[in-house]
């Protein structure tokens, strides 16, 4: 599932930043059609410090309200490095997470080849087992395994094109 | 993989001109598996399955078949190798269009020296089983495209291969014809223990296999397994 924790916590990898310039981040890479709120932002950060992932690294006093800089803890990149190795459960819709965890594997240079190669034998797992169905069941069975392979095709043929452009999407990321 | 590998490929490597297809490919294929070839167009698995097949000769490295070493046969045995032992299916039928689909497919029977009578009621108990009867004597250019790659399966399985090497066999075929060849392919595989190395670049036609390789920049990875 896309996480909002995990995916702050992988711009957070890189290097520090506050409150504001993360949801500004966030907008700007994975928020297209749903920009973070920025309550959702501090609620977020806040709880990610309650479980040890994040520490507040200092607090700049300005003009407005006090800025806090939150960076990474050791823990938080175990969560991170665990969530981006994990492949998500083959099922329609999954978009939005994916192309999550390449960006951030590729913002935190992680093997992004890596979780696509993961996440491709889990797709071709699943649509083993669907085949294994529509084979032996019913006219219904048949329809609703048929509309699912659809999808998961559609979603390796997405990690096939995306695993053929990471050296582009990498220099992108990088700017 | 726990069965044991009837064909490998070890460290192939095959350039054509300037272009190197596989650079050190490694696959081993177990006995009775039927396994998915999958890549990029271009990706160099085509040349893989005819590597492995025996119809290429790779410039270094080797194949192996049934505990042989086979890419240093003369032609001449090769071509008894392939005749033999290996069925093929490719993209489009490639049946020979003068001739009655029951003739098409008697005629690695009859190459192998088969009495004419003995191949033509072999080929035709084929026309049952992949659910084409009373298209015997239909030429191929009366046929659908699916009904034309059923013939060519007939083909490939009529001599009892060991290994069936099947490249893109739903490519040019819809959605549901592809299925049908591909649920016929697979069941008579299966029932016979006959190895299939399918190449493909079609999800939905990998997930027959037993297991999928995938071919990219001339290298074989096979999947992680989580």
């Amino acid at each position: 599932m896309t996480s909002i924790p995990n995916t702050l916590l992988g711009l957070l990898e890189p290097a520090p930043s506050h409150g504001y310039e993360l949801k500004r981040e966030y907008d700007a890479r994975f928020g297209q059609h749903r920009p973070l709120a920025f309550g959702q932002v501090y609620a977020t950060l806040a709880r990610l410090q309650r479980d040890g992932n994040v520490a507040v690294e200092g607090v700049e006093h300005g003009e407005g309200p006090e800025r806090k800089r939150y960076a990474i803890t050791e823990q938080g990149a175990t969560v991170l490095e665990r969530w981006l190795a994990q492949p998500e459960p083959p099922e329609p819709h999954l978009q939005t997470v994916l192309f999550t965890k390449v960006v951030l594997a590729l913002l935190t240079d992680r093997s992004a080849e890596r979780f696509l190669d993961a996440q491709r034998a889990l797709h071709m797992e699943r649509m083993r087992e669907l085949t294994a169905l529509r084979r032996s069941g019913s006219p219904a069975e048949v329809l609703l395994a048929d509309y699912a392979l659809f999808h998961l095709e559609a979603d390796l043929r997405w990690i096939d094109v995306t695993s053929s452009r990471l050296g582009q999407l990498a220099e992108e990321v990088s700017k | 993989m726990t069965v044991e590998p009837i064909l490998a490929a070890r460290a192939v490597a095959k350039s054509f001109g300037p272009t190197q297809a596989l650079r050190g490919a490694e696959v081993a294929v177990g006995r009775g598996e039927v396994l998915a070839v999958m890549g990029p167009s271009g990706s160099g698995k085509s040349t893989l399955l005819h590597c492995l097949a025996g119809i290429l000769r790779p410039d270094s490295g080797e194949i192996w078949f049934d505990g042989q070493r086979i890419d240093r046969l003369g032609e001449r045995t090769s071509s008894q190798l392939r005749r033999d032992r290996f069925g093929f299916v490719f993209q489009f039928g490639q049946l020979v269009p003068e001739l009655p689909a029951v003739e098409n497919v008697a005629l690695p029977l009859l190459l192998g020296g088969q009495r004419r009578s003995k191949a033509m009621a072999e080929a035709g108990g084929w026309f049952e089983q992949l659910d084409i009867a009373g298209l015997e004597q239909r030429r191929p250019g009366e046929l659908s495209g699916g009904e034309a790659q059923r013939v060519a399966l007939a083909r490939a399985l009529v001599a009892a291969p060991a290994v069936l090497f099947a490249d893109e066999p739903t490519g040019s075929l819809d959605s549901l014809a592809g299925e049908r060849v591909m649920d016929l392919l697979v069941d008579a595989a299966r029932s016979r223990g006959t190895t299939v190395v399918l190449v493909t670049h079609e999800p939905r036609v990998a997930a027959y296999a037993d297991r999928e390789v995938v071919v990219r920049d001339g290298r074989v990875s096979a999947l992680v397994q989580t």
